[in-house]
């Protein structure tokens, strides 16, 4: 049965950004407007992955004017998503960063992992 | 009116992106092939219909092999009333190309049973209250009528029963891709069932 529902996505997308929670990153998101279409960039923390195949969702906080949180999740498989740039990839123990909420300004800092770099992956 | 139905088979629900990006909630059929089977017609019949007929069987009763004839031995059988059934011949093979995305469809098929099911759940009723003294109150049906005036239950009163395992019909749904290859259809929505249940897909009466 299982198999049936396969094969509804050709379009799931095979190069899926590897986004972590944690990492700071930039969302490439296209909007159309009316007849015009733009692209628009949302720049911020992956709070939470979830679900798997085309139900796969991540959410990005950040942090907007007067110190104000704003989140946003995303389809990750969207096609709307032009592009996920990682910027900063960072330690985290959990796999849903909720307690950032609780924090503002320095206290929500996230300590940087940089084994990215040491092996050359960047 | 002119109608057309096919029978199929519930497969399950998951999620499908439209070409501008919409993420929407599907049900993926598998329709068809059907055969059609025989075409009733006024002057035969009084009344002009198509019955279909949808998966091969591997054994079938006397009194159906012989309805089927010449046919492949068919599983479940189905009329469609349709005012063209001039337009059909027995033995004709209709897939799911008899539909196309954007149309719109209603899907027939037998809810999931639920047996005896209390009227919270079938009725959504209230209940009662969890506290304030209360016990055995909580999914509770109330007050099911006065006393000495009329001294009896009016008739239709809604209360704990049979639910579910019955046929219901999902209007307006709309049609989202067509998979000739693999007989699929997906299509917006819910629809009545259990996955692996007969279903009916028609073209919208009342759309």
């Amino acid at each position: 049965m299982t198999d049936k529902l396969q094969g509804w996505n050709p379009d799931l997308k095979t190069d899926v950004a590897d986004i972590r929670p944690g990492d700071t990153v930039r969302v490439h998101l296209r909007i159309v407007e009316g007849d015009r279409e733009r692209v628009q960039a949302i720049q911020g923390v992956v709070m939470r992955m979830r679900g798997e195949g085309v139900n796969a969702t991540f959410t990005v906080r950040r942090i907007a004017a007067h110190g104000i949180g704003v989140e946003r999740t995303f389809p990750l498989h969207s096609p709307r998503l032009e592009r996920i740039e990682i910027l900063r990839r960072a330690k985290v123990r959990r796999a849903q960063l909720y307690y950032l909420r609780k924090y503002r300004g320095k206290a929500a800092r996230l300590k940087e992992d940089r084994s990215m770099y040491e092996r050359g992956k960047k | 009116m002119e109608r057309k139905a096919l029978l199929g088979k519930k497969v399950g629900m998951t999620r499908v992106f439209t070409d501008n990006g919409e993420l929407v909630p599907v049900t993926i059929i598998e329709l068809g092939p059907c055969h059609v089977t025989q075409v009733k017609s006024e002057t035969s019949d009084g009344y002009d219909a198509v019955q279909i007929g949808f998966e091969s069987a591997a054994r079938l009763n006397r009194p159906k092999r012989g309805h089927l004839k010449e046919l492949p031995p068919l599983r479940h059988l189905r009329e469609v009333r349709t005012e063209d059934a001039d337009n059909y011949s027995v033995g004709q093979i209709l897939d799911v190309t008899l539909f196309s995305p954007g149309e719109v469809v209603d899907v027939i098929g037998t809810s999931k049973g639920r047996g005896f099911a209390g009227a919270v759940k079938r009725h959504n009723f209230r209940g009662g209250p969890k506290t304030h003294g209360q016990s055995d109150r909580l999914r509770a049906v109330g007050s099911i009528g006065a006393s000495a005036t009329p001294g009896r239950v009016w008739k239709g009163m809604r209360g704990p029963g049979h639910m579910g395992n019955e046929r219901v019909t999902a209007l307006n749904l709309t049609v989202v891709k067509v998979d000739p290859e693999r007989n699929l259809i997906a299509i917006k929505g819910a629809v009545p069932g259990p996955n692996g249940g007969l279903v009916m897909v028609r073209n919208a009466v009342k759309a």
